[in-house]
């Protein structure tokens, strides 16, 4: 067992994964001799060289639309998106193109490749560098949605995102880069896509996050139960498909409801996880589902007083835990 | 061989091939029209709703596809690749499934509109409806084929019209760079469905776009099928070498209208349309392989006759096959059941009228809990 930051978990597992299958390739901006602009990939091109770490051209379209072809041809392709915020040029091809490949062609063709992008807010990333994109692709029957929140979750998912036959958004939150510190075993342990994992237990709210905001929430966590308030918090860990089990299970037992994300609250991926829990534990429920979202503005604002109005943190979601409790 | 006449006339022999491929390659072109013609048909008759033709492209397909390695290189096809797909191994029943929409349709199981082949078998990629995204999987396919050094050529074909997408502009790029074993193929017909080629670009050709990659751009007439094969053999060795892409610019035709739901008389001046048989590569291809004694009366009324029978027997099996049951409507979302994606509150039955509604009652009251 080691600790490991966050990205060198995620490091680590593109360096073994490349080990392990001649098949993983990675692409996109500035992954090569810089190791991408985070280092994500520090050191995997003096490894593996130009054909297995390639330095794409200023073209998502290209990286994500190439890597759709390359899967289709014996290769399992894990490209990264410099920033979340950029990925928008490749939506048709993700859209069109990668979430419909198998169903289109009836399960003969399909995608088997990984999209990562660093996401997220309070890094003084503006409007450009802060996005949280996942509405966007929850949405899609056809993609699978990966939001890690922990290093150990982030290699066991990332591993399982890589060998998956379907095409798999890795979204990473990239203020958890270098602050979230955690135990990875030095085993080839997987975390399967598609379960959530109760990550605080508790028996009057349940809290569902996923990413730098299930942090908060356990935070806001700690924070209530001082004030004699036990919170239950589910960490999502994969959007779609969507643990409901879990999530229902827990509302079930707790009868409130709390979802926090940082994105954009109308239309927001906590939008569906309410309609869920509205729709198929209605009969539980004593208070009215909640959420704790970002503002509804076309961006993160760049002034540090404009930013931390806008950042969801563990305060607003203690507030709203408070609030939903005294119903 | 031992009765064979003369296996080589000059005119096979002025391209390397034999007479045999060009009977075929004829063959192929005649058999690809006999179906599009087959589909207007269906059509007319209201036995399909829509159908988007081919016609007027099958020479520059034919030979273009032709220096292929079948199973091996790979196609990413665009809707009006009848005739690519047919040269790379699809039967023409495969194209006529895909008219019927049938459950066996072997490009979709009846999933997408007609038009819209693939074949896994033939490496023939599935396509969908956004035109020149196919230009980035096909590139892709050839990274694959570079970094996994397969020896394999990727190749992908659109209308001029499709060209001018960005995602043309950031295939070539790369490809080029790369020097991936990628051809692109522009069949140009003049039009993206109403727009002529003046409004659609301030070059002569598309394939002077070439240029600006760094890589050779070649026109070719699409009417001539040895001209056509003649250029893309010579894109395709050059990909195998190792010596990049070529964008091969064939200057086709469009026979019909956009597709069944266009009248393009609005749009094309009468005298275009009368003129326009006489580009048809059809009978130019008939006639030159008869002048140089590779195909006789005989030949070419067994062809006929052999494709006749063909069409009638894809029809009639296309027509016989059963409708997709939407109880397997929610597979092949991922390659794996989830059991969180919900079914719908109306289960899987097969009517969605208001009389007669055949809902799957027990599965209704499970979807919604």
């Amino acid at each position: 067992m080691a600790i490991r930051t966050f990205i060198e978990a995620i490091r680590d597992t593109l360096g073994e994964e490349m080990r392990r299958d001649d098949a993983v390739i990675v692409l996109g901006e500035d992954v090569g001799l810089k190791g991408g602009v985070f280092l994500a990939t520090d050191g995997l091109h003096a490894e593996f060289g130009d054909d297995r770490v390639i330095d794409t051209p200023l073209s998502e379209a290209l990286i994500v639309g190439a890597s759709i072809g390359a899967s289709m041809n014996g290769l399992r392709p894990v490209a990264e998106i410099q920033f979340a915020d950029f990925i928008h040029p490749a939506f048709n091809q993700l859209v069109s193109e990668a979430a419909r490949m198998r169903y289109r062609s009836n399960n003969t063709f399909g995608v088997p490749m990984t999209i990562r992008a660093p996401y997220g807010g309070g890094v003084h990333g503006a409007l450009y560098h802060s996005q949280s994109v996942e509405a966007f692709y929850t949405h899609v029957p056809g993609l699978k949605v990966v939001i890690p929140s922990t290093p150990y979750d982030a290699k066991g998912l990332l591993r399982s995102a890589i060998r998956d036959d379907d095409p798999v958004l890795f979204f990473e939150h990239k203020k958890m880069y270098r602050s979230v510190r955690g135990d990875v075993p030095d085993t080839d342990y997987t975390v399967p896509l598609g379960r959530a994992a109760i990550t605080h237990a508790g028996t009057q709210i349940t809290v569902i996050a996923y990413g730098l905001m299930a942090h908060y929430a356990l935070e806001a966590a700690d924070v209530v139960a001082e004030e004699g308030i036990s919170v239950e918090v589910v960490d999502l860990r994969t959007l779609r498909p969507i643990d409901k089990e879990t999530v229902l299970s827990s509302v079930r037992k707790t009868g409130k409801c709390l979802i926090v994300y940082e994105d954009n609250r109308f239309g927001g991926y906590g939008a569906e996880v309410s309609a869920i829990v509205a729709e198929e534990a209605f009969d539980y429920l004593d208070g009215p589902v909640t959420r704790i979202a970002g503002p509804d503005v076309p961006g993160v604002p760049y002034n540090h007083v404009l930013e931390d109005w806008f950042m969801v943190n563990p305060e607003k979601i203690a507030d709203g835990i408070r609030k939903l409790a005294a119903y | 061989m031992a009765v064979t006449q003369k296996p080589t006339s000059d005119l096979a022999a002025s391209v390397g091939l034999t007479n045999d491929d060009l009977v075929e390659m004829y063959r192929l072109v005649a058999r690809a029209r006999a179906v599009d013609e087959r589909m207007w048909i269906l059509n007319r008759a209201g036995r399909i709703p829509f159908v988007i033709s081919g016609q007027g492209h099958e020479g520059a397909q034919v030979g273009i596809a032709w220096p292929l390695k079948r199973h091996f290189d790979w196609m990413a096809p665009f809707y009006r690749s009848i005739a690519t797909c047919l040269t790379l191994g699809m039967t023409a029943q495969d194209i006529l499934m895909a008219q019927y929409a049938k459950a066996t349709d072997p490009s979709s199981g009846g999933r997408q509109m007609p038009g819209h082949y693939g074949h896994v078998g033939h490496n023939l990629l599935s396509l969908s409806s956004p035109v020149g995204t196919q230009m980035l999987h096909a590139v892709g396919i050839a990274l694959a084929a570079k970094v996994r050094k397969t020896g394999q050529v990727a190749m992908t074909a659109m209308g001029e019209g499709s060209s001018n997408q960005g995602e043309v502009h950031e295939g070539l790029n790369f490809a080029a760079i790369h020097k991936l074993p990628f051809i692109l193929v522009i069949e140009n017909n003049g039009y993206a469905i109403s727009v002529p080629i003046s409004k659609q670009l301030a070059t002569e050709n598309v394939a002077d776009r070439a240029a600006g990659y760094g890589i050779p751009g070649v026109v070719v007439d699409g009417s001539d099928v040895l001209a056509c094969y003649k250029a893309s053999k010579e894109a395709v060795d050059r990909a195998r070498r190792g010596d990049g892409p070529t964008l091969i610019e064939a200057k086709v035709i469009r026979l019909t209208a956009h597709s069944s739901d266009d009248q393009q008389t609005k749009y094309r001046p009468e005298e275009e349309l009368a003129d326009l048989r006489s580009h048809d590569a059809l009978p130019l291809f008939r006639d030159q392989l008869r002048e140089a004694g590779v195909l006789t009366d005989e030949l070419e009324a067994s062809i006929a006759a052999d494709i006749k029978r063909e069409v009638d027997e894809a029809t009639e099996h296309s027509e016989s096959e059963p409708d997709p049951d939407p109880s397997t409507a929610m597979r092949w979302v991922f390659a794996e059941d989830w059991p969180s994606e919900t079914p719908p509150a109306w289960g899987f039955g097969k009517s969605h009228g208001l009389e007669g509604h055949e809902g799957d009652a027990s599965a209704a009251e499970n979807a919604v809990d």
